[in-house]
């Protein structure tokens, strides 16, 4: 009896049908946004993915060939609808290195204000797709309830939700409005202690931790082969932040540290990178008040914008940023005339989702949303 | 048979309460209600008739014994339906209400404080077109739902919400409701094979794994509980808590058959079957429409069966220990089902979704040797003579 069944053992084990190719996307509840993610899994295991993104390419970096460069700050705004501020922000300072000159010290501050509510709304928004993609709507709710007063500060400051077109090359469109640092002061505190509630239902519950813990190990040689940029990198180990090693806009003046995991282990799991997010969080609290406190020393008429040149001189300029999600790069080459010759945008979630093979293999089908929720996918600047 | 009037005389109906092939006695309150009800409304068409046609056999047959009965049982499950339906109804109202209080927002607000937003719901997937996939295997497919949402409805039907509204009274009247929730697993198994699409097929095994661990601890403690009852008939469990309820001393095995009958009704945080994020509808994925509708339906009957065995096995069903017997039975029974099914929504609310190895390793580690546990405790409490 068992000689019989040695054949069919053996041809078992030529047969390659126990794998199958499953297709997530590109209108699949987990994708938030178009893009898709093939899977192939060998029972409950994932043994290869394969992510495609492409679907909402506009034509971005082609259309502001044909803008000047003062009509292209809109379009920045399109980029990311959670980070619109920063990149903003990215572009305008891109240009301003271009140009040459040094902006005000007020509209500095408020940059780094708009910058770091928008990365607190942004990661906000993050939390809330984790709570969706990890089964607890309640995450999502009190994680979008939150992100309502931040709005609020964007509607407070400049006018709009969520596509602000705030910065301006030379500054910011316009100063502060009355009891702004007021509110944002308020905003901050009220948030800080929110945060714990949400601390409460999710970090504490072992069932979320038993989710997150184990799974996905990046070691910090792994981040730096594939270009993980971020808070996923900063999970894994690696000690670098934009805004504290290179810094722009006046972040060199402003008392902070970098949230940083698995210094002395270099390797980091899931629930590295998540936790991660949650302590910027905090970080970017405490950098929204001493900036705060800074705009007050600065004064109320002090400027807050300077009249720049319409046409920049020819050359290439190279702007970096921290986003949100990652490092963002604009490459501008400029030949003189009023619209740039090129503009290249490097987005940290292409760069990101790329890893989504590495992040994937070995984890079960279960987990692919908890690992891929640290991305956290943004399909507007990641297609352009 | 001396006089022959009709072919219905062949069959012999004779007094409903004395009838061998009738399990409704006197006490099923029902039953009566619609034996009296058609009484009422067949004898009203019977006398409309015979005044236009004086003398006819119709309107004597409609008031004879054997039709009666017949008509009583066929008002009798329109009753049982519509007061199921309405508690399901009511469970999946209760069930956003709560859960949007729990992620502070309103839940639905349509009408009847958002009641009526059920009912949309409901006719909402009866007026969708039925569409059927190209290459599913078409028989498999549409007769996997019948029967699923089928033995959802049996398993419906042998809860009792007191002594005297039941369809049936069986003596093993829990161990029939395990049977018709195992038979479950095959045919979600099969459908998710039919359907000819990977997140069914994934689901589906999921499925058919989560029901089938989850069955064993839950026959464990309903084995404790009819050893303590020395019964399996639901009204001798509920008489057994007349003066204290199970849960105090079976409180681990309350926890567990809780936990056990979330998963059993695939509830989140054990919705690995259709983990949305990762299955999308897992084996639902394909059907459509009223199809869905009817899967829903029957998964909520599940989930508010599960709920009456928790109130009936530990918390002593219709009775109040102190007060003895109320006047309303029925609701006492469904204000504590509907407190099981609060728990429910509240562990809904708090708990992230669990892994599919983890909630295997719960079932089969944590809480099989505690059913275990539970069962020793309860034979030395019997060996003691506590019971």
């Amino acid at each position: 009896m068992a000689d019989s069944l040695v054949p069919v053992l053996e041809a078992q084990e030529k047969m390659d049908t126990d794998k199958m190719w499953v297709i997530w996307g590109p209108q699949h509840p987990f994708s938030h946004g178009l893009w898709t993610l093939k899977l192939k899994i060998d029972g409950e295991f994932c043994v290869d993915a394969d992510p495609i993104v492409g679907y909402l390419h506009r034509g971005w970096e082609k259309e502001t060939e044909n803008r000047d460069y003062a009509r292209i700050i809109p379009m920045t705004d399109r980029l990311c609808y959670c980070a619109s501020m920063t990149y903003s922000h990215l572009y305008c300072m891109t240009v301003e290195k271009a140009l040459g000159i040094d902006i005000p010290e007020k509209a500095k501050y408020i940059r780094i204000v708009a910058d770091e509510v928008c990365r607190i709304q942004s990661h906000l928004m993050w939390l809330a797709a984790v709570g969706t993609d990890m089964g607890n709507l309640t995450v999502f709710l009190w994680a979008m309830r939150e992100r309502e007063y931040f709005l609020d500060l964007n509607v407070k400051l400049c006018g709009a939700r969520m596509t602000t077109n705030y910065p301006r090359i030379g500054g910011v469109r316009n100063d502060t409005t009355p009891l702004f640092d007021r509110d944002i002061l308020r905003t901050v505190d009220r948030f800080e202690k929110a945060m714990w509630d949400i601390i409460y239902l999710i970090d504490d519950s072992s069932v979320f931790v038993s989710r997150m813990r184990k799974i996905s190990y990046l070691t910090r040689e792994q981040c730096a082969n594939m270009g993980l940029t971020g808070p996923a990198m900063r999970g894994c180990g690696v000690d670098f932040d934009i805004r504290r090693d290179d810094p722009y806009d006046n972040y060199d003046k402003v008392d902070f540290e970098v949230p940083v995991l698995n210094k002395d282990t270099k390797v980091g799991d899931t629930y590295d990178r998540y936790m991660i997010r949650i302590e910027e969080m905090f970080q970017s609290c405490d950098i929204i008040r001493q900036a705060v406190k800074k705009i007050e020393a600065i004064g109320k008429n002090a400027p807050y914008r300077i009249k720049t040149p319409t046409k920049v001189p020819a050359g290439t300029t190279f702007g970096r940023l921290e986003d949100p999600r990652g490092e963002s790069i604009m490459y501008l080459a400029s030949d003189g005339t009023d619209k740039p010759y090129r503009l290249k945008v490097r987005s940290p979630i292409f760069t990101n989702v790329s890893c989504s093979k590495v992040m994937c293999e070995g984890v079960r089908i279960a987990d692919v949303p908890a690992v891929l929720a640290q991305i956290d996918m943004c399909l507007g600047e990641t297609d352009r | 048979m001396a006089e022959y009037t009709s072919i219905l005389d062949w069959i012999n109906f004779g007094d409903p309460y004395e009838n061998p092939f009738t399990p409704f006695l006197s006490d099923n309150l029902p039953y009566d209600i619609c034996y009296g009800l058609w009484e009422i409304i067949g004898g009203t068409i019977a006398w409309l008739i015979n005044l236009l046609f004086p003398g006819n056999p119709v309107s004597e047959w409609l008031v004879c014994d054997q039709v009666l009965v017949v008509f009583a049982l066929v008002l009798f499950m329109l009753v049982i339906f519509i007061v199921a339906f309405v508690v399901v109804l009511l469970n999946l109202w209760m069930e956003r209400k709560v859960l949007g209080r729990l992620m502070d927002r309103r839940g639905t607000m349509i009408g009847m404080k958002g009641f009526l937003q059920c009912v949309a719901d409901g006719l909402k997937t009866f007026m969708k077109e039925n569409t059927i996939p190209a290459k599913v295997d078409k028989m498999t497919y549409i007769w996997c739902v019948s029967l699923i949402v089928g033995l959802s409805c049996f398993v419906a039907c042998m809860v009792p919400l007191s002594d005297r509204w039941y369809v049936v009274n069986y003596d093993t009247g829990l161990l029939i409701i395990m049977a018709f929730y195992a038979l479950a697993p095959f045919f979600i198994l099969v459908s998710g094979w039919a359907q000819n699409n990977k997140y069914s097929l994934i689901g589906g095994i999921r499925a058919a794994e989560l029901m089938i661990s989850y069955e064993v601890p839950m026959l464990i403690i309903i084995a404790t509980i009819s050893l303590l009852a020395g019964s399996f008939n639901i009204n001798d469990i509920v008489a057994m808590q007349d003066t204290i309820w199970n849960v105090i001393p079976m409180a681990l095995g309350f926890i567990v058959f809780f936990f056990c009958a979330i998963a059993e009704c695939e509830r989140p945080p054990f919705d690995i079957a259709e983990a949305e994020t990762e299955l999308v509808e897992g084996w639902q994925t394909e059907y459509a429409g009223m199809k869905w509708g009817l899967i829903m339906l029957g998964d909520y009957l599940r989930g508010s069966v599960s709920c009456g065995m928790v109130a009936i096995m530990f918390l002593g069903g219709w009775t109040i220990p102190v007060f003895g017997g109320t006047g309303l039975p029925e609701i006492v029974f469904l204000i504590k089902a509907w407190f099981v099914f609060f728990l429910m929504i509240l562990v809904r609310g708090a708990i992230a979704r669990v892994r599919p190895d983890q909630i295997l390793n719960l079932g089969w580690k944590v809480f099989m040797p505690l059913a275990v546990f539970n069962l020793a405790i309860a034979v030395f409490l019997k060996v003691g003579g506590f019971y």
